[in-house]
């Protein structure tokens, strides 16, 4: 079997609980669904809310530099830092918090596998109490932009076929069935996918207990559909967030240099006017570029 | 603390599948539906009793999926 690229990005339920008194690392739980955090949680961790601490709120956008240094800054993480981020579905916006936290460049930050769900299966520890870490100061790097796509460059990938594009949502979105997941908001004019998107749904990276697929598997789950990483890919969903946890995968767990996250994604190509859109399945044998 | 009772099952509401996960922490059971695909939250709830908690939630989750639209493809 062989092994993640880069295995040093994910800890283990008993790493965290070896270091849960470690000064040095910081846990962070991310939720999909904000309010869990509040109904147990690893002792020691903190929390960052999506929809309020990890983007703007006012514009469009993730967190500018200077948010981002105010959250770690006010989370108690320095640079050195050693941060731990978990979460429910699968550690689904976990990963949000990751790429944005190397987009800023923070070095030490991973992922601990199976996320809030194999925790609580394996009853594990939680607490209610809140702790409280004095602010250090810190100072994020400057975007490293390679891991972000946006507009304009997946309008020219898609004119000249220089990326695979991969569409991480369900297939009902990708099919243009529905605008929006099921029991969600619809943040978009018009159903369907970006033309010569691939359809490969952001969970099947996981297994049934929250922790990701082996590398072989991953390769065989992704090499199905032509994603090899021998081609700059472009993941992409409906507002960003499923796809940074594809981007993850791409990245760090298959070790694919040229990857991107369009955290535009469904939400600003499928309100744009005259973008093309494609409904209904992918051709079933995928596209070589 | 310890979560207890950890459960996970998958019931269908016309054309969608929900996703129920349930424990008890202390006194109180916690549930919280997702839709499956892609498994994001859709309803929450709590009560004394694990039944309960998921029939609270079960409900409101029904409710929410009934106002998704489905186009035709």
């Amino acid at each position: 079997m062989s092994q993640y690229a880069h295995p040093e990005v994910l800890v283990s339920a008993d790493w965290v609980e070896q270091h849960l008194k470690d000064p040095k690392v910081r846990l962070v739980e991310v939720d999909v669904d904000t309010n869990s955090y509040n109904e147990g949680h690893i002792p020691g961790a903190i929390a960052w809310a999506w929809n309020q601490q990890l983007c703007d709120t006012v514009q469009r956008d993730i967190l500018s530099r200077a948010g981002f240094e105010k959250l770690m800054s006010g989370s108690g993480i320095s640079p050195e830092t050693t941060v731990v981020l978990y979460g429910d579905s699968n550690n689904w916006f976990a990963a949000w918090a990751f790429w944005q936290a190397k987009i800023y460049g923070h070095k030490d930050i991973r992922i601990l596998n199976g996320g809030r769900k194999k925790w609580l299966a394996d009853s594990r520890e939680l607490t209610t109490d809140t702790p409280s870490y004095p602010p250090v100061p810190y100072r994020a790097q400057a975007s490293d932009l390679s891991l972000r796509a946006f507009l304009p460059q997946v309008q020219g990938a898609v004119q000249k076929k220089s990326a695979a594009l991969v569409d991480v949502r369900s297939p009902q979105e990708f099919t243009g069935e529905i605008l929006a997941p099921p029991g969600l908001p619809e943040t978009c004019q018009r159903g369907g996918h970006i033309p010569g998107a691939r359809n490969i749904p952001w969970s099947k990276a996981c297994n049934d207990d929250g922790t990701f697929k082996s590398a072989d598997e991953l390769r065989a789950l992704y090499g199905a559909e032509a994603i090899d990483g021998k081609q700059p890919v472009i993941a992409y969903c409906r507002i960003g967030e499923r796809s940074s946890h594809t981007w993850f995968v791409f990245r760090y767990l298959l070790g694919f240099d040229q990857v991107t996250n369009y955290d535009g994604s469904w939400t600003e190509w499928g309100n744009l006017v005259g973008a093309p859109v494609e409904r209904g399945a992918a051709p079933a044998k995928p596209m070589q570029s | 603390m310890k979560p207890q009772h950890y459960r996970e099952r998958q019931v269908t509401s016309g054309p969608w599948q929900i996703h129920l996960v349930s424990y008890q922490l202390g006194d109180v059971f916690y549930c919280k539906a997702d839709n499956v695909s892609p498994g994001a939250n859709i309803a929450r709830g709590s009560a004394a009793t694990q039944e309960e908690a998921e029939r609270i939630v079960l409900k409101k989750a029904e409710e929410r999926l009934a106002r998704t639209r489905r186009q035709e493809v």
